[in-house]
């Protein structure tokens, strides 16, 4: 194992993973290492491989080749969405997906951490604490008031708002956000950033985003995806210098 | 469709409870105070067809549980209740006795008739009622078990699940018929005597059949509108629209979708019980795709995703059947194939639906206009 560089074992730990479809590589070879309560941004064109990532992470596509370890000693590779889910591994899709036929209110509920066996869930009550909890999370992602709105009349920045929300409730570890901003106003990009920056330290983040603008204010590291590959890796500046990265998006 | 509803509240009680007075009581009384062919008399013929009108319900409840609300469309859930049906049968068969046409005291007449020395070994036990009444639940809710098990583990979905449902029972209905399988062939199982130690052509078991269906029906419809109120049917209300994200909150979508599918089948299961005595016959046309397929005309056409419009679908497309194949026989196929398309082109929402449909039609700008104050 490659050593972690910081302190201890990395949270998430990639090594040399390789996905292909029909052939094209999606991923190859990747390495990646996430640090317990970091901020990491991950940029690159389009097919760089990054939502594939995010899949790998989380269970959606079993990799051909290479190592997933999660907090060092648990393999990812073995386990399916719902076992990764409930260690603690949470995901905001690229398109947001709420339960549209549910209220505001009951996609939170689904979603709040407590076990999730058939049994249970048929049984399940929800107590005084759990309600506090949603209405906390509610003021925080700004649906107060909307609660027994059905998710589906949400605009889109709220539905993207209602997903984060999700997660928050979710309390995972590790949060994988997909084009968190795609299709917000500026005010609720600004806002979503001081979110993000809140939670960091405390939670593990990962970002995967296109607006340029909305990277250079989270100020996190970044990396650099190309053919499925890390590029780069650094702080913004030092990464918008590197000739190879500039080449990619220029397409030169 | 329906978001998630709560249990039944003050109006739904009152509507459970005089429905079920309604049925439970006025209608036995109807049959058995007044003097025959008096003008408040219920025929004695009614009562067994209310019955078997009770026993559709149950089976399209159980269709509307996980199609309505899971998005599972079994097109094979007629199997669940032809073999629920089978169970009853069979207890029945061997409370002929020595009243068959062979008088043999163990072997069913068929049995006599293809000459067979002995009974098969899994007719045993079915002698005791209460051996039968647990194969009822048994048998069906292990095949949906074991067939559910395979399907959802191996996300087997949609218009690909329904196929395989019908191939499902179309594999029964070829078994079923055959001889050696030892269920009476393309006879099924018929001349039953009793039921209990009670003359199953009496009135009086009639009525007595006829109460236990409709408490079943009743029992059936709290029981699935539990299922629904819970956070399990919020759950199942999610993974109908998008499985992928359920799974990814951590629920394990497979055995959600498993114990719904089971349950559902028991209650299928329940329902052919207690159709066959009311009836007096069962063979291998109950395993017929087009049963099935005419199940979910009921669901659909009552509106799916109610629970109430299954009932409704089941009663009023039966009535409809029960009066059209004795007015115009040849006519029945082709009324049950348009209601299927007008339901999918004109009211998708079913009957129950209609009155909400109207509604927004009447009032498309007030509608909008309450949207954007909302916001």
């Amino acid at each position: 194992m490659t050593a972690a560089t910081g302190t201890g074992t990395p949270l998430l730990y990639l090594d040399g993973v390789t996905v292909s479809f029909d052939g094209f590589k999606a991923l190859n070879g990747l390495s990646f290492m996430v640090e317990r309560g970091e901020l990491r941004s991950v940029i690159g064109p389009n097919g760089a491989g990054k939502t594939t990532m995010m899949d790998v992470i989380t269970g959606k596509t079993r990799p051909d080749e290479g190592k997933v370890f999660f907090d060092g000693t648990v393999d990812l590779t073995r386990l399916d969405e719902s076992a990764i889910a409930n260690l603690g591994i949470g995901r905001k899709f690229q398109k947001p997906t709420v339960f549209e036929n549910l209220t505001v209110f009951e996609n939170l509920e689904l979603a709040q951490k407590c076990p999730r066996g058939t049994w249970h869930t048929l049984l399940a009550g929800l107590t005084g604490t759990q309600r506090e909890d949603i209405d906390r999370t509610l003021e925080t992602i700004g649906l107060s008031g909307r609660e027994s709105a059905l998710a589906g009349a949400l605009s889109h920045g709220q539905k993207q708002w209602l997903e984060i929300g999700m997660l928050l409730i979710q309390d995972q570890q590790i949060l994988l956000l997909d084009e968190p901003v795609a299709g917000m106003t500026d005010h609720e990009t600004s806002l979503t950033a001081e979110l993000i920056l809140s939670l960091a330290g405390d939670r593990t983040l990962i970002v995967v985003e296109h607006d340029m603008e909305f990277v250079r204010d989270l100020g996190a590291r970044v990396t650099v995806l190309h053919e499925g590959a890390v590029l780069a890796d650094g702080t913004i500046e030092h990464v918008q210098n590197q000739p190879a990265v500039i080449d990619v998006y220029l397409g030169r | 469709m329906s978001s998630a509803p709560g249990f039944l509240d003050r109006r739904g009680w009152a509507w459970f409870l005089a429905v079920g007075a309604l049925l439970m009581v006025v209608v036995p009384l109807l049959n058995a105070l007044p003097a025959a062919g008096t003008a408040l008399w219920m025929p004695d013929y009614l009562i067994p067809l209310f019955g078997k009108y009770a026993c559709y319900a149950i089976l399209a409840l159980s269709l509307d549980l996980i199609w309505g609300y899971a998005g599972i469309l079994s097109l094979g859930h007629g199997a669940f209740f032809a073999l629920g049906g089978y169970a009853m049968g069979m207890y029945l068969m061997r409370q002929i006795g020595t009243r068959g046409v062979y008088a043999n005291a163990t072997l069913p007449d068929f049995m006599v008739f293809l000459n067979w020395k002995g009974l098969p070994w899994y007719w045993h036990g079915f002698d005791h009622f209460a051996f039968a009444a647990l194969m009822v639940v048994l048998v069906p809710g292990i095949l949906a078990f074991v067939f559910g098990w395979f399907a959802f583990r191996s996300r087997i979905t949609g218009v690909y699940f329904s196929i395989i449902t019908q191939a499902l029972t179309y594999a029964l209905l070829l078994a079923f018929f055959r001889n050696d399988m030892g269920f009476g062939g393309n006879n099924g199982l018929t001349d039953f005597k009793d039921v209990l130690g009670f003359e199953i052509q009496a009135q009086s078991t009639r009525r007595a059949l006829y109460a236990v269906s409709v408490a079943a029906m009743g029992g059936s419809f709290l029981l699935c509108r539990l299922i629904v109120a819970s956070k399990l049917g919020r759950v199942l209300l999610a993974l109908r629209d998008a499985e992928t994200r359920v799974r990814f909150l951590g629920y394990s979508t497979a055995h959600a979708k498993l114990f719904v599918f089971t349950l559902s089948a028991v209650l299928a299961g329940v329902a052919g019980a207690l159709y066959v005595p009311q009836v007096g016959i069962i063979n291998p046309s109950e395993f017929s795709p087009a049963n099935s397929i005419e199940i979910a005309t009921w669901v659909a056409v009552g509106g799916r995703g109610t629970l109430v419009g299954a009932l409704v679908g089941a009663v009023a497309v039966n009535l409809l059947k029960s009066w059209l194949t004795g007015a115009v026989p040849e006519a029945w196929l082709f009324v049950l194939g348009g209601l299927f398309i007008l339901v999918t082109l004109v009211f998708p929402r079913g009957v129950v639906g209609l009155a909400q449909q109207l509604r927004d039609l009447r009032r498309p700008i007030a509608a909008v206009g309450a949207g954007k104050l909302a916001k």
